[in-house]
């Protein structure tokens, strides 16, 4: 990794979306990178728009990424990733957890939840990955793991070695449950 | 050994490494973690206060005895906090006294986005404002070393972007410090008027000492650049400025109160241009320009909201310093998600009725606030922590009487500021209806224990009080407990108290839903289903505002969509099934 990259992370509160920033600053540090990351929480958990900023490169100095310059989105639903599309590079990556999460807003007058925020991605971004991490999750036996199959499927686009990524899923994951996490991001990462 | 740390971790690690013995705080957010990671060192005595007032005062006190003391809060905590905060001025911290200030610019969390920076100038104390995690861990043994040194509590500013991001820090062992002790002095520790006037001049004299020390310390360095442009900055403004123009030289403040303006006024003279970046109020910009040293700042960065990388490149760019770049991609219009009330939360029960009785709520601060919002649309007022309660006596008194007002307070608010309202409203013969929306924790800032919680920070048993009993000690004769999950119950009691002239007090007493105290269970009965053969498609199941009710995929014969019950997000409450005109919400068996 010769210049800093920029991984803005995005979800609704509940969905993962601190946890799976939190794994990747570290993976960073592991690989012996400056790390930072940023968000803002308090009210993140009542259901509202989740995104969380992480740098990584030799010298970091804003925790902020500026719009624009996002090398990769990883949207933990549609209409999030559509939200924050203005973000990424012309060049850049966007993964998309394909599942949507309709606000109860939705269903009162003037409030619409988007038709096809996957498709409207499409149409101005060219790099755009779908991934149906539920359905992966599932398959491995647990819904939960849809936060390791992202990171998995996150860790194809960032040029750090995987035995970074397996050693902080490992550590960081409840006892028990590492080798299914490594499964799980294996799975996320093309590789099982 | 290196850890990613928040900026609040990384405070608590540094008063872990650098031998603070009490660290006291009441929760508000961005502030609120810095307490919770303290208290994971049982090295030091941690604990959640009632208010920031308190809070101060026990800190306060530990310095008074020679040990090394922290108080931290949000912004608007000081203002709880001001009056001792102020008058120690005059007495000093012998044993060492950090203050910190959680500003919240932006607002993410806040009623207002006041610039604390100007406490330090008001008070006379320096001002030490971190600029990363590494720093808000270092700066914590500066500030200690300072405050014993010229005997002063230090204001210790730190913003949510500071507090809540996350960066590599290199962690260090425990430094030891005894506790020196009380050193009986009356003249120092007894503010009457005469030690006062003796003092005032000491605290004038000591603020000198403290602008010597702001010339020469490292925390104020210069960073040479190239391009003849000068910045001055402090906080994460810093990182910013460094992000857009890395050409530029930059004197970058650690310590923002008092100035270094000799090392300012030299600065200046080495650059051809010289601005201030600093994020809400011209704090340094307006003493800069009063010491006669030109500069720019407000011109170009608004005191309005945080700043962003973006906006510090915006100003280079209005200043003629930066080229302007190509334009960037637009913002797509989305959904909004505003945050509304857990599935099974207390509150829900409590303003549906509230707003179905049509009075007039005075609200108060924590997450009952989100009653508001829409479709419950409950709460007319709320300005500062037990406002509730005064507000409500005022409007009864302006008006000729309290009926038809309703003073809505959260158990934690209660006991931080509530009791005196509570206790003024009895003398005062008001009349109004006050509801303690009582969920037993301190539920907006993420579960914090209170004296009504039976346990402490530290997690030791304690005594728990009671409301009721409170409110009657306080002279309320008519006391209500009501169940909210239990409509009609809560919207009959309600509406009795609300008629009757004499003061009530309302208890609901159902438990948070995210965060119930270590001793009350979490509610969490079977969930409930709608039942697609009966439902008509009415929608009134979402005027209670609940995540777990959203659209289903069937309609009724007139196209209108019928409900959706999710059972993994549903606690069973029961509140939308008791709203439903034609009982098409069912408990699963």
């Amino acid at each position: 990794m010769e210049k800093t990259t920029n991984v803005l992370i995005v979800g609704v509160g509940g969905q993962g979306v601190l946890l799976a920033s939190e794994l990747l600053s570290a993976v960073a540090m592991e690989a012996g990178y400056d790390a930072k990351k940023s968000e803002v929480h308090g009210m993140a958990q009542r259901g509202g728009v989740v995104s969380s900023h992480v740098r990584i490169g030799e010298k970091i100095y804003s925790p902020l990424i500026k719009e624009g310059e996002a090398d990769v989105i990883l949207a933990f639903e549609q209409a999030e990733a559509l939200r924050w599309i203005h973000f990424l590079k012309e060049d850049g990556t966007i993964i998309i957890n394909d599942y949507r999460l309709v606000p109860p807003i939705a269903s009162m007058k003037g409030f619409h939840y988007p038709e096809d925020p996957i498709g409207a991605v499409k149409k101005r971004i060219k790099n755009v990955k779908v991934v149906d991490a539920v359905s992966m999750a599932e398959k491995l036996g647990n819904s939960r793991l849809v936060n390791t199959v992202l990171l998995g499927v996150l860790s194809v686009s960032l040029d750090i070695e995987e035995k970074f990524w397996k050693k902080v899923v490992r550590d960081r994951v409840p006892k028990g449950t590492e080798d299914l996490n490594v499964k799980a991001f294996r799975e996320g990462r093309g590789q099982n | 050994m290196k850890s990613i740390l928040s900026g609040n971790e990384a405070v608590a690690r540094g008063c872990y490494e650098y031998g603070v013995h009490v660290a006291t705080a009441y929760p508000g957010t961005p502030s609120t973690e810095i307490l919770e990671n303290i208290a994971k060192y049982p090295e030091i005595y941690s604990e959640w206060s009632p208010n920031e007032k308190v809070a101060f005062e026990v800190a306060m006190g530990a310095t008074f005895e020679g040990a090394r003391a922290l108080v931290a809060m949000k912004h608007v905590g000081l203002n709880v906090a001001a009056d001792p905060f102020m008058s120690v001025s005059l007495i000093g911290a012998p044993g060492g006294f950090i203050v910190v200030s959680g500003d919240d610019p932006g607002m993410h969390s806040s009623q207002n986005e006041q610039d604390n920076r100007y406490y330090a100038k008001f008070a006379g104390y320096p001002c030490l404002e971190p600029a990363d995690s590494q720093e808000s861990k270092d700066f914590v043994g500066v500030a200690l070393d300072i405050s014993s040194t010229f005997d002063v509590p230090v204001l210790f500013r730190m913003t949510t972007r500071i507090c809540h991001s996350k960066g590599v820090v290199q962690l260090g062992e425990r430094n030891a410090y005894p506790v020196k002790g009380f050193q009986r002095d009356p003249k120092k520790f007894v503010v009457l008027p005469a030690h006062g006037r003796v003092r005032h001049p000491w605290a004038v004299e000591r603020l000198h000492k403290l602008r010597d020390y702001s010339e020469k310390t490292g925390l104020n360095t210069i960073e040479k650049g190239s391009n003849g442009v000068g910045i001055i900055t402090d906080g994460v403004a810093y990182q910013y400025v460094k992000e857009v123009i890395p050409e530029a030289s930059i004197l970058k403040l650690g310590m923002s109160y008092p100035l270094p303006i000799q090392k300012i006024r030299s600065f200046a003279r080495s650059v051809k241009t010289l601005f201030v970046v600093e994020e809400l109020e011209p704090f340094i910009e307006e003493q800069i320009k009063a010491a006669g040293i030109a500069c720019e700042g407000k011109k170009y960065w608004s005191n309005v909201g945080e700043l962003t990388p973006e906006l510090v490149e915006k100003g280079f760019i209005e200043a003629g310093v930066l080229k302007r770049t190509v334009a960037k991609s637009v913002k797509e219009e989305v959904i909004i998600r505003p945050p509304i009330f857990c599935p099974g939360c207390p509150h829900r029960g409590l303003y549906y009725v509230l707003k179905k009785l049509k009075t007039v709520v005075t609200s108060d601060i924590g997450c009952y606030t989100l009653g508001v919002l829409p479709p419950l649309e409950s709460g007319d007022t709320c300005v500062e922590m037990g406002a509730s309660i005064g507000v409500a006596v005022g409007m009864a008194k302006a008006k000729g009487s309290g009926k038809g007002i309703v003073a809505t307070i959260g158990d934690s608010t209660f006991l931080h500021s509530g009791m005196t309202g509570l206790l003024n409203a009895v003398n005062d013969k008001a009349g109004i209806t006050v509801v303690i929306a009582d969920n037993r924790i301190t539920a907006m800032t993420g579960g914090q224990q209170h004296p009504g919680t039976g346990e402490t920070l530290m997690g030791e048993k304690a005594k728990q009080v009671e409301l009721a009993k409170i409110c009657q000690a306080l002279g309320v004769e008519r006391i209500k407990v009501v169940d909210p999950y239990r409509l009609e119950e809560t919207q009959k009691t309600l509406k009795e108290e609300i008629e009757t002239e004499e003061i009530s007090a309302v208890i609901t007493n159902r438990p948070c839903a995210l965060f119930p105290a270590k001793n009350r269970k979490r509610i969490r009965q079977k969930p409930y289903r709608v039942d697609l053969e009966k439902c008509i498609g009415c929608h009134t199941c979402f005027k209670v505002s609940c995540p777990a009710i959203s659209e289903s995929d069937k309609k009724t014969a007139k196209g209108l969509t019928k409900s959706h019950i999710d059972a993994t997000l549903c606690t069973g409450c029961s509140v939308c099934a008791q709203v439903c005109p034609v009982n098409a919400i069912l408990q699963t068996e």
